[in-house]
């Protein structure tokens, strides 16, 4: 056996490599490329047009979007729309922009955000770790309310927010974003902590710290991509809620997705496209940004979640 | 090394219960450790002794029974309130927490003074020879490093008894020899209590001043490495400690002899365990070493001739495979012996090396 080995060791070295050697060779242009690389450039123009429409065509002038030519970039930039958009547009009766209603957006969002986030955190982290009696009964209800049409609920929260006082309120949305949060996050932050290691967990418990001390020393540091999961998925969700805003506010409070909406659908007079397409693309700014700013934090923590910490 | 019976005990187990739903996981069990005591849990997986020591740390919730340690009742306390450190398989340090930190997290748990933290964890850091590596965080650790952490923050709570759960089963091979040696010179220094879980006899043989081996959730010996290796109290304990395992053969037992298709043993130098002396059906354990060739021949009671149908040299010594009585029967010869499958070689054995087991309630003769 051994000197099997040997001699063909020694004939190798003898003799020079002839045939396949080194690494394979890659075709640029080869079917699977040009397949791969033409569908997702398809797909990307698709998704970019809309986009580039609604930009262009928030720069241009009345008279140059009559000409029809929606695609063309304008030959004479405006901004009056965008000014018109946040400051001057009708919504119904009154005439003050989006602005008004960028700020109700704002204080009805990061309350709701921090709200949510917090308790479901906590939740998730008790379900995973503390295996309290009628755990799995709580985690079943919670995850049934997931599957709940908002419908059926509608109105009994109408009633119950009018029982309390917060009927058309800020407050009463916060409330409504924050429950209707709680069954997808908290399944996200169990999950999260569930694949973390247990002995981590175990051997906090042996070094004395308790519920809390785990959770914001040990747990807390080593969750920040789910936190941003948690984050994103809060604010696009809250900021582009339209049926809540409508349903739970009146019209001093209205969200900035309700104000979009009555700019864009005020009858009276010419329709103005450019002032339109600019509250549009103002009323998206902030889930665009968050887009930008966290998507790769975003995969990256799904992937953590999926997977395992 | 051999613990007595007079010495004060550390950790009492009694009559301790543990069920998941319908699983009975440990049933009825009772174990005494002894201060000072090295205690090696030994199973397979699942045997349950990973769940016993979690019973013993508080952080399982027993069914039923008492935990005392340190002749204190801790069935009811707080992992932390036992007196207890724990080492983990996976290390478990926090990631996010330099060393340093990692030592002291328990310390500042109990509210500590700063001066007296820093000078626990300068004297663990000294013991486990980790001072330079203080300020890295655990991801810059080699295994064998963040191990060395991880029993440094069980040494810096100044622990009576200190729990390992499989604690060198993610290094490699070397690293596990060399910290095994280091555990042990750890535990001859301190004197502390130490139970120690692991699925690896080598650890257990090494280690450990008593081995309880588990199966089922039920403890099948309680004994010395020594005594567990020559006179394992049921086959299973016997097949289960010794690589290769121990050779098994049937027969019965007439007169004084062992007799097994045509071999006959005198079994008048056996050491029977009390009252069991018997005639009839009997199982014969003969360890792979304990069964002679060449020089050794001389000193056999018995000896006979078979043939090798397999050869496996590992070095220090070789491994025979080779058919007696109608069953394979391992051969541990010299390393230097230079054999082929196909040859005959001889054999022998001594009567008293081997152990006798009943068939039927396979405990031992």
């Amino acid at each position: 056996m051994a000197d099997v080995l040997t001699s063909a060791t020694a004939a190798k070295t003898e003799t020079a490599l002839q045939g396949p050697q080194g690494p394979k060779p890659h075709k640029t242009f080869s079917r699977r490329n040009i397949m791969l690389y033409g569908t997702l450039i398809v797909v990307a123009v698709y998704y970019a047009i809309p986009l580039w429409i609604m930009v262009m065509t928030s720069l241009k002038g009345m008279p140059e979007i009559r000409l029809g030519n929606i695609f063309a970039p304008p030959v004479e930039i405006t901004f009056e729309p965008w000014v018109k958009a946040w400051s001057e547009a009708c919504t119904g009766l009154n005439c003050n922009g989006l602005s008004g209603y960028f700020w109700n957006s704002v204080q009805i969002t990061v309350p709701s955000v921090i709200i949510s986030i917090v308790i479901a955190s906590v939740n998730g982290y008790a379900l995973a770790n503390w295996k309290f009696k009628g755990a799995d009964v709580f985690f079943t209800i919670l995850i049934f309310g997931a599957f709940i049409p908002y419908q059926v609920m509608l109105y009994p929260i109408v009633i119950m927010l009018r029982e309390i006082g917060l009927y058309g309120d800020l407050g009463g949305l916060v409330i409504v974003h924050s429950i209707f949060g709680m069954p997808i996050l908290t399944l996200l932050f169990r999950n999260y902590f569930t694949s973390l290691p247990q002995e981590l967990f175990k051997a906090a418990r042996v070094d004395g710290a308790g519920f809390w001390g785990i959770y914001f020393r040990v747990m807390l540091p080593m969750s920040i991509p789910i936190f941003t999961v948690a984050v994103i998925l809060q604010v696009t969700g809250i900021w582009n809620d339209f049926l809540f805003g409508v349903v739970y506010t009146g019209p001093e409070a209205y969200p900035m997705t309700v104000a979009l909406n009555n700019i864009v659908n005020t009858t009276q007079g010419v329709k103005e496209y450019n002032v339109n397409m600019a509250a549009t693309i103002l009323t998206a700014l902030v889930p665009l940004f968050i887009y930008f700013v966290s998507g790769r934090l975003f995969v990256r923590g799904i992937a953590a979640g999926a997977v395992k910490g | 090394m051999t613990v007595t019976e007079n010495k004060e005990k550390s950790v009492e187990v009694k009559n301790l219960d543990l069920h998941f739903g319908a699983v009975k996981v440990l049933q009825n069990l009772d174990l005494d450790i002894y201060e000072g005591e090295f205690l090696v849990l030994l199973g397979s997986s699942g045997c349950g002794k990973s769940t016993l020591l979690n019973c013993i740390a508080g952080l399982l919730e027993i069914t039923g029974g008492q935990i005392f340690i340190e002749g204190r009742n801790v069935t009811w306390a707080e992992p932390s309130e036992r007196g207890i450190g724990m080492v983990f398989q996976s290390y478990a340090l926090y990631p996010q927490m330099t060393v340093e930190k990692n030592l002291s997290f328990s310390l500042k748990n109990k509210r500590m003074s700063k001066a007296e933290i820093e000078e626990r964890v300068a004297r663990a850091a000294g013991i486990l020879q980790i001072e330079p590596l203080l300020h890295r965080k655990p991801a810059a650790l080699s295994g064998g490093q963040r191990q060395r952490v991880a029993i440094g923050r069980a040494l810096v709570r100044d622990a009576d008894v200190f729990l390992f759960d499989e604690p060198l089963s993610n290094l490699d091979a070397k690293l596990r020899a060399d910290l095994r040696v280091e555990i042990k010179k750890l535990h001859e220094r301190l004197g502390n209590t130490m139970i120690y879980v692991t699925h690896d006899q080598i650890e257990a043989m090494t280690l450990a001043d008593r081995i309880a081996i588990m199966k089922g959730g039920r403890i099948m010996q309680l004994a010395s490495p020594h005594e567990i290796y020559n006179r394992p109290r049921n086959l299973y304990v016997a097949d289960f400690i010794g690589s290769p395992s121990m050779n098994f053969l049937s027969g019965e037992l007439d007169g004084s002899d062992f007799v097994t298709n045509g071999l006959r043993v005198p079994m008048g130098a056996y050491d029977f365990e009390e009252g069991s002396r018997r005639q009839g059906k009997a199982i014969i354990g003969l360890r792979p070493e304990h069964i002679s060739t060449g020089d050794a021949l001389a000193s056999a009671a018995v000896t006979t001739r078979v043939k090798v149908d397999l050869v496996e040299p590992m070095g220090s010594d070789t491994l025979i495979y080779t058919a007696l009585a109608g069953e394979t029967v391992h051969v541990r010869m010299d390393g230097q012996a230079i054999v082929g499958p196909g040859d005959e070689v001889e054999i022998g054995f001594q009567p008293d090396r081997a152990s006798l087991f009943d068939p039927d309630s396979e405990m031992r003769l």
